[in-house]
C-alpha cells in the first residue's frame, strides 16, 4: 500500500516534449511508473517516447484516461497548466516547475477550491510509491519498498535522509515533497492524515526547515492523536533571520518560523526530532524498534 | 537584501537569473505608485549637491532631503533632514551625499548615499500606516492599517494589537467595498478623506497585483491638514517569480545596492548568502545547504556562507561556485556536499577540478558525493592528483571540514 499514488496511476507529462520533460518521463518509464500519454499545446497528434501528445488535457484524458499528471511546463504558463488539468478532471496534480509567481499560485489554490484536484508542489521533487510508481525527478534508485512514509519540504534533503533509510534496509511506502514555495498544494497535515489512514505506513519522517507555519500546524495534528510514530528534522538552526536560504519558502521574518520555536513544538507533540540531518535513518531505525 | 538563484531551466525556456526579495528605492516606489493613482508629496531625485539646490528652488518653500539607500532606520540615523531654503537643500544634500550612512538595518559599515530625494514638506495633521502583503497563513492578500503611522508595524502589532486592522482579500472577489470602508474607518477618518482613502486601497491593491509585488507599505501615510491623503514614505519588495514579466520592474534594480559576490554569483546563476564563519560550503539543494551547514555548526564549526548550486547546474556554474568560495577571504576551509539527483556527480568533479587547476587551491578541500554517477565522480576526483580529501557521508565531511578550518587558521 501508500499514499496518493500507486501502480495503477496512470500518468500524463505536461511538457512532455521539452527538455526537462523528455528526461524525466523516460526515468519515469525505466521506473515502471505507467505514464501514458503527453500534452504539448501545437505537437498534438505527434509521438514522442513512443507516446500519444496531444494539445490538450481534456484530449488526452479523453484518449487515454489518465488521472495524473505531472507537470514540466515552464514558470510563467505553469498555473494555466495546472488549472487546465484540474479543470480536465485530473485527481492529482504533482507541478514540479520552480519559480512560479506566487500570486499565479494565489489563483490555481483559488481554481482548485472548485474541482476535486489534489496538487503537490509547486517546486517539489514530486512523490514516489518505490516498486509501484514514481511521478517527479527523484533518483529512483535509492529507495524501496518498506513501512515509512517521508514528507519534505526539500529535494535533495529528502533523497538524503530516504538514502540512510534504504542504507539501514528501511523501505518507504511513500515519499512525497510538498514543495519549497510560500503557499503549496497538499500541506503535512494532510499527509499525514493519509499516512494515518495506509496500512503500510507504520512511522513517518518528517523533514522540515525555516519559514511559514507547515511544521507547526503538523505539530497540531500530531499532538491531537497521531497514532504512528514521528521522526522530524528541521533544516536551518543556524540560519540567519531576514536571508532567504534559496527556496522562495526559507525565510525567518519577524522573529516567526525558526528552526528552534518548529523543533520546540514537534517536539511536545512527541516528535523525535533530530538535530543532526545525518541520523535521520537511525532514529527512525529506532523508533521502529520500540514499538510494541 | 537582493539576490538571484537560476531557476530549473524548464523546456525551451530561456535561462534567465531571476532576483529574490529585490527592494527598489523610496523615489522609484512613489513614482510607481503614482503611476496607479496613490497621492505622493512633490518631488525630485538628485545626485550633486547643486541639483538639489536647483530642485528646492523648483518645488518652493522648505524641502526634507531623504536619502536613498536599501536599508530602513534612516530617520534616527541622520539620513532625512529638512531645508528652509534651497540652500540649506545643497548644504544638506552635501552632507548626505557620498557618504556611508549607518542605521540599524545597514550593518557597522552602512551604505555609501549616492542619491537624495528632495520633497516638499506636508502640513501633516495625522500620521497613519497603510500596507498589503501577501499572507503565506491566509494564501492571500491581506490590507493591514493602523492609525498610529510612523512606527514599526510588526513592533505595533505584537504590543498593541488592537491597534491594527488586518483584512484578507479574497483572491476570487478582490477588495469589497466594505472592506475598504472599514479601513477608513480604522483610521479614523470621515467624509471626504474617508472616499480617498477607499480609493487609495483599491489602487493599491491593483499596483500590487500588476506588478507581482509581495510587499507594499505606506508608512506614514499622512492626513494633511488641507484634508488631503499622501503617501509621506513608501516601500515595495517585488516576488522574484513575478519579475520574469516586468522588465520595467527589473529595469528598477540599483546594482550599487549588491554585495559584488553576490552578483557574481547572480550572474553565474547560483544562490549565495554570505555568513560570518569559516567553513565554506557548496551543496546543492536549499535543504541540504541549510542542513550542510546545521553539521559544520554541530562540529563546533561556524559556515561562511550559503551556496546551493541548485537543481540544472552546469559544469560552468559548478566551477564558478567553486572559485567564488574558495575565494572568500574568511573562508579557511571548503566543504562540498552533493546528492546527485539530476546533478551528476561526474559534471561535479569536472568543475571542481577544472576551478582547482585554473585557480589553484589554498585552502584545504574536503569533498562528499553521493547519488547519480557517484563512482564516476570520485574516480575523476582522485584521478585529478589534487589535494582534496573526500569523506563517506556528511556528518565526518563537516566534522573533518571543520577540524581543517581550524588547523589552518591556526596555522596563519
Amino acid at each position: 500500500m501508500s499514499i496518493l499514488v500507486d501502480a495503477s496511476t496512470r500518468v500524463l507529462i505536461q511538457g512532455l516534449t521539452g527538455r526537462e520533460g523528455t528526461f524525466h518521463a523516460r526515468q519515469m518509464l525505466e521506473y515502471g511508473t505507467a505514464v501514458l500519454a503527453g500534452v504539448t499545446p501545437g505537437k498534438g497528434g505527434t509521438r514522442h517516447l513512443g507516446l500519444p501528445v496531444f494539445d490538450t488535457v481534456a484530449e488526452a484524458v479523453r484518449a487515454v484516461g489518465v488521472d495524473a499528471s505531472v507537470v514540466f511546463v515552464p514558470a510563467l504558463a505553469a498555473a494555466a497548466a495546472v488549472m487546465e488539468a484540474a479543470a480536465a478532471g485530473i485527481r492529482l496534480i504533482v507541478c514540479i516547475t520552480e519559480g512560479i509567481p506566487a500570486l499565479d499560485i494565489v489563483r490555481i489554490k483559488t481554481f482548485l477550491h472548485g474541482t476535486p484536484a489534489k496538487l503537490i508542489g509547486p517546486n517539489t521533487p514530486g512523490i514516489i510509491s518505490p516498486g509501484l510508481t514514481k511521478l517527479g525527478i527523484m533518483p529512483g534508485a535509492i529507495h524501496k519498498p518498506g513501512p515509512v512514509g517521508v514528507i519534505s519540504r526539500s529535494g535533495t534533503l529528502t533523497y538524503e535522509a530516504v538514502n540512510q533509510l534504504t542504507s539501514l534496509g528501511l523501505g518507504q511506502s511513500t515519499a512525497a515533497g510538498i514543495g519549497g514555495d510560500p503557499i503549496v498544494g497538499l500541506s503535512f497535515v494532510d499527509l499525514l492524515e493519509m499516512f494515518e489512514k495506509d496500512p503500510a505506513t507504520e512511522a513517518v519522517v518528517l523533514i522540515g526547515e525555516i519559514g511559514g507555519s507547515a511544521e507547526e500546524q503538523a505539530a497540531r495534528t500530531i499532538r491531537s492523536g497521531f497514532p504512528k510514530p514521528v521522526v522530524g528534522y528541521v533544516a536551518g538552526l543556524t540560519a540567519p533571520p531576514g536571508r532567504r536560504m534559496g527556496h522562495a519558502g526559507a525565510i525567518i521574518s519577524g522573529g516567526h518560523g525558526t528552526a528552534a520555536q518548529k523543533i520546540a513544538l514537534l517536539e511536545e507533540a512527541g516528535v523525535h526530532v533530530v538535530r543532526n540531518p545525518a541520523r535521520i535513518g537511525e532514529a527512525a531505525a529506532a523508533v521502529l524498534a520500540r514499538r510494541p | 537584501m537582493i539576490l538571484f538563484f537560476a531557476r530549473r531551466n524548464f523546456t525551451d525556456e530561456p535561462k534567465k537569473d531571476i532576483v529574490i526579495a529585490m527592494r527598489i528605492h523610496e523615489y522609484q516606489a512613489k513614482e510607481l505608485l503614482e503611476s496607479y493613482g496613490i497621492p505622493v508629496p512633490r518631488g525630485l531625485v538628485v545626485t550633486t549637491p547643486a541639483e538639489a539646490r536647483a530642485a528646492a528652488e523648483e518645488i518652493g518653500g522648505p524641502v526634507v532631503i531623504k536619502a536613498q539607500i536599501h536599508a530602513g532606520g534612516r530617520g534616527q540615523a541622520g539620513g532625512i533632514l529638512t531645508a528652509a531654503d534651497p540652500g540649506g537643500a545643497a548644504t544638506a544634500a552635501a552632507r548626505l551625499l557620498g557618504r556611508p550612512l549607518i542605521t540599524a538595518q545597514t550593518g557597522p559599515a552602512g551604505r555609501v548615499v549616492r542619491r537624495v530625494l528632495v520633497e516638499e514638506v506636508l502640513a501633516v495633521a495625522r500620521e497613519l500606516y497603510a500596507g498589503l502583503a501577501l499572507s503565506r497563513e491566509d494564501e492571500c492578500l491581506v490590507l493591514l492599517v493602523s492609525p498610529r503611522g510612523g512606527v514599526d508595524i510588526e513592533t505595533l502589532a505584537r504590543g498593541e494589537p488592537d491597534l491594527v486592522l488586518k483584512q484578507a482579500i479574497s483572491p476570487a472577489e478582490g477588495l469589497l467595498p466594505a472592506q475598504a470602508g472599514r479601513a477608513a474607518a480604522a483610521l479614523g477618518l470621515t467624509g471626504s478623506a474617508s472616499g480617498q482613502a477607499a480609493r487609495l486601497f483599491a489602487d493599491l491593491v491593483r499596483a500590487f497585483e500588476a506588478t507581482d509585488a509581495s510587499l507594499v507599505e505606506i508608512n506614514p501615510l499622512v492626513l494633511t491638514e488641507g484634508g488631503a491623503l499622501a503617501a509621506a514614505d513608501a516601500k515595495m519588495k517585488f516576488d522574484d517569480n513575478g519579475l520574469a514579466r516586468h522588465a520595467d520592474i527589473q529595469a528598477l534594480l540599483d546594482p550599487g545596492e549588491i554585495s559584488p559576490e553576490e552578483l557574481e554569483a547572480a550572474r553565474a546563476g547560483l544562490s549565495f548568502i554570505r555568513l560570518d564563519g569559516d567553513v565554506g560550503c557548496m551543496v546543492n539543494g536549499a535543504g541540504l545547504a541549510m542542513a550542510t551547514m546545521d553539521l559544520v555548526a554541530l562540529a563546533g564549526g561556524r559556515p561562511a556562507n550559503f551556496l546551493d548550486v541548485g537543481g540544472g547546474v552546469s559544469e560552468d556554474a559548478v566551477a564558478k561556485a567553486f572559485m567564488l568560495l574558495t575565494a572568500e577571504p574568511g573562508v579557511r576551509a571548503a566543504l562540498v556536499n552533493i546528492f546527485g539527483g539530476i546533478v551528476r556527480c561526474d559534471l561535479v568533479a569536472q568543475g571542481i577540478v577544472r576551478a582547482a587547476r585554473e585557480r589553484g587551491v589554498h585552502i584545504p578541500v574536503v569533498i562528499r558525493m553521493e547519488g547519480t554517477n557517484v563512482e564516476l565522480g570520485r574516480r575523476i576526483l582522485a584521478g585529478s592528483g589534487l589535494p582534496f580529501s573526500t569523506a563517506p557521508d556528511m556528518e565526518m565531511a563537516a566534522r573533518e571540514a571543520v577540524r581543517l578550518a581550524r588547523e589552518s587558521g591556526a596555522s596563519r
